[in-house]
């Protein structure tokens, strides 16, 4: 049996390695949200590639929660890049994997991250419950979708941006804990990534509100038609930095540092960082920033940094085992 | 669904009229329990079966066959044949060899091995995949040996090999092979136990070499159990989701299988597309169970001449 296993392997890797042979491919492993972001800027990305080398490049794709995904490839997942939902995720990469250099967010532009987004409320048409701001989505009776902070980038924002404002509306630690341990008592399902969770809210119907990307939210609205839910900007959120990085290990392994490099670089040009707005994120290029002004809200952001003193503070005061979010969840 | 249920009812009642009046239930018991069961069915089993086409034609037969033009898909049904071409086969001789000592010779350990078989029914898909990370992932027990690990004296020479497990092809033959283990040794186990060894060893006796017993007295006579268990192991084999799904790494194009990728479209808001290939799924599944009732009859209509 063990032989036969062992020809098995063989015999697939055999097949596995001349089918991926010919023209240059990347892998970009993402967070979950960013499946149709992807597929427009790798298609643009190909054609600026072809164009400035003669090189053909498939980048291909892979999407889950973002802190599975990190777990993924320090499993040996071979990404060439990872285009993740926070720093933190890409922190366990050097963590636990050793695969990128502890200085990784210094190496692009804005804390290596090209795009930002916000997180907002998703509601049904006509907003049934009356919902405005975060007051009104701990009420006892409401209930809330959002994914689970352990394994999605987007659930951890969407903690911290109720935190933030429990903290600065409240004024104590203890209360922002009472506040978020209320907001948690309304889910009913957490899903291991904001896709699950929209799926979750839009077409299984659960929930009054689903605490959502901006971009994710935007999206239902294109998809399902603005007929059908309501996004709601409550009073303050936080500045979602999904960050980007080329996985050096592998990168060095497969040869293909250089256009890996090239891929992120290309996200920060004029072209990407329009892609990037056409796909709601909000971009970090003021000229493109300027025309897209109106689609995104403008809204009192925390940052990370500032209000949370980074992501590795943050990460260990919040989400590792025992840490405050398991200390409300479990209770 | 009252017309055909009571004519079904009452037919035994016309012809077991020699049965005892008190084993006899009365007509509205077989009624209920008939309506029970077919309501049953209907609602659990034929309900979501027609959803899933009725959702996959939902934009008409175009848009249908249109989901099957997408690269990504081509890819998740080759993806899904090899798994099983490699897979099934592999379990076809595993389960031929296992059956084969268990029902023929008697060892030490011979309860443990049958345990053991059992062993993928047993343990959750989940834990399956997880395994196969647990040993192949690059933080696993022979990952560092692997692929990209860095190994200070193996390293450098496996690098250049890269052999990758997990994330690719191998690992989901490998996690589909487990889950899909006991299908074949499972129905033979009991079918060459009642058979004995009375024809093997009349066969020998009679001069044969234990090659041309094993070919011309052993496998015809487990010949439709050994298609049984094929098919069935097929099905779980093209079918399996949770085992692939932890070592599949989900990348498009590469390493989803059908299952994998129906879960990907349905959360890219193509529910026409996920249907559609869930409906190929599912056509694959009826195949499945013509050819196991055709198994069956023919292997009820072998038996009188056996």
């Amino acid at each position: 049996m063990k032989f036969k296993i062992f020809l098995t392997v063989l015999l697939a890797s055999a097949l596995g390695a001349a089918a991926s042979a010919k023209t240059i491919t990347l892998l970009n492993v993402s967070y979950d949200p960013t499946r149709e972001l992807y597929v427009d800027f790798n298609a643009a990305f190909a054609k600026y590639w072809k164009a400035k080398t003669g090189d053909d490049v498939t980048v291909k794709q892979s999407h889950a929660g973002s802190g599975a995904q990190a777990r993924a490839i320090n499993d040996g997942l071979q990404a060439d890049v990872a285009t993740l939902a926070l720093a933190a995720d890409v922190d366990a990469l050097y963590n636990v994997g050793k695969l990128v250099p502890q200085d990784w967010q210094k190496r692009l532009p804005n804390n290596s991250a090209p795009y930002t987004s916000t997180i907002v409320f998703l509601v049904r048409k006509g907003n049934p419950k009356g919902i405005k701001d975060w007051d009104d989505i701990v009420k006892p009776g409401v209930t809330i979708v959002t994914p689970n902070p352990k394994t999605s980038g987007g659930a951890r924002w969407n903690y911290l941006a109720a935190w933030g404002y429990a903290l600065k509306k409240y004024g104590s630690e203890d209360k922002a804990k009472e506040f978020v341990g209320k907001l948690f008592k309304n889910v009913p399902v957490l899903d291991s990534g904001a896709r699950g969770s929209t799926t979750t809210f839009v077409q299984r119907e659960i929930g009054d509100v689903a605490l959502s990307w901006e971009n994710e939210a935007f999206l239902v609205l294109k998809e399902y038609g603005a007929d059908k839910f309501e996004v709601v900007v409550p009073s303050l959120s936080i500045l979602a930095e999904p960050t980007v990085t080329v996985v050096d290990k592998f990168v060095k392994k497969k040869g293909t540092e250089a256009v890996a490099k090239a891929y992120l670089d290309y996200l920060y040009s004029d072209e990407g960082q329009e892609i990037a707005a056409r796909n709601f994120y909000r971009p970090r290029n003021e000229t493109v920033a300027a025309k897209y002004v109106k689609v995104f809200p403008k809204l009192t952001l925390l940052t990370i940094d500032a209000d949370f003193g980074g992501w590795t503070k943050a990460q260990k005061t919040h989400f590792t085992d025992g840490g405050v979010f398991d200390q409300i969840y479990l209770k | 669904m009252a017309g055909p249920a009571t004519s079904l009812a009452a037919k035994p009642a016309r012809s077991g009229a020699g049965t005892p009046r008190v084993i006899r239930n009365p007509l509205w018991v077989r009624v209920v329990f008939m309506t029970l069961a077919l309501g049953f069915l209907a609602c659990f089993l034929v309900l979501p079966l027609a959803a899933v086409f009725a959702e996959a034609l939902r934009k008409g037969i175009g848009a249908y066959f249109h989901s099957f033009a997408d690269p990504d898909v081509h890819s998740a049904i080759r993806l899904t044949l090899l798994t099983a071409a490699i897979a099934v086969p592999a379990n076809l001789v595993f389960g031929v060899a296992a059956a084969w000592c268990i029902a023929k010779y008697d060892f030490r350990g011979k309860s443990l091995l049958v345990t053991l078989i059992d062993l993928p029914f047993a343990v959750s898909p989940v834990i399956s995949g997880l395994i196969y990370m647990l040993i192949f992932g690059l933080q696993g027990w022979l990952g560092p040996y692997l692929g990209a690990g860095d190994h200070p004296w193996f390293g450098e020479w496996f690098n250049q090999q890269d052999i990758k497990i997990v994330f690719a092809v191998p690992g989901i033959v490998l996690a589909t092979i487990f889950v899909t283990f006991p299908f074949v040794a499972r129905e033979l186990i009991p079918l060459m136990q009642t058979q004995g060894n009375d024809e093997e060893y009349a066969a020998l006796t009679l001069g044969a070499t234990g090659w041309q017993t094993f070919w011309r007295v052993t496998v015809p006579n487990i010949k439709w159990g050994l298609f049984y268990g094929v098919i069935l192991c097929n099905a779980r084999a093209m079918g399996e989701f949770g085992a692939v799904s932890v070592v599949s790494g989900k990348i498009r194009g590469e390493t989803t299988t059908m299952p994998l990728h129906i879960e990907i479209l349905y959360n890219e808001n193509n529910s026409v597309a996920a249907f559609a290939v869930a409906s190929l799924l599912a056509l694959l599944a009826l195949v499945t169970l013509v050819l196991k009732s055709f198994i069956e009859w023919r292997h009820a209509q072998s038996r009188p001449a056996v």
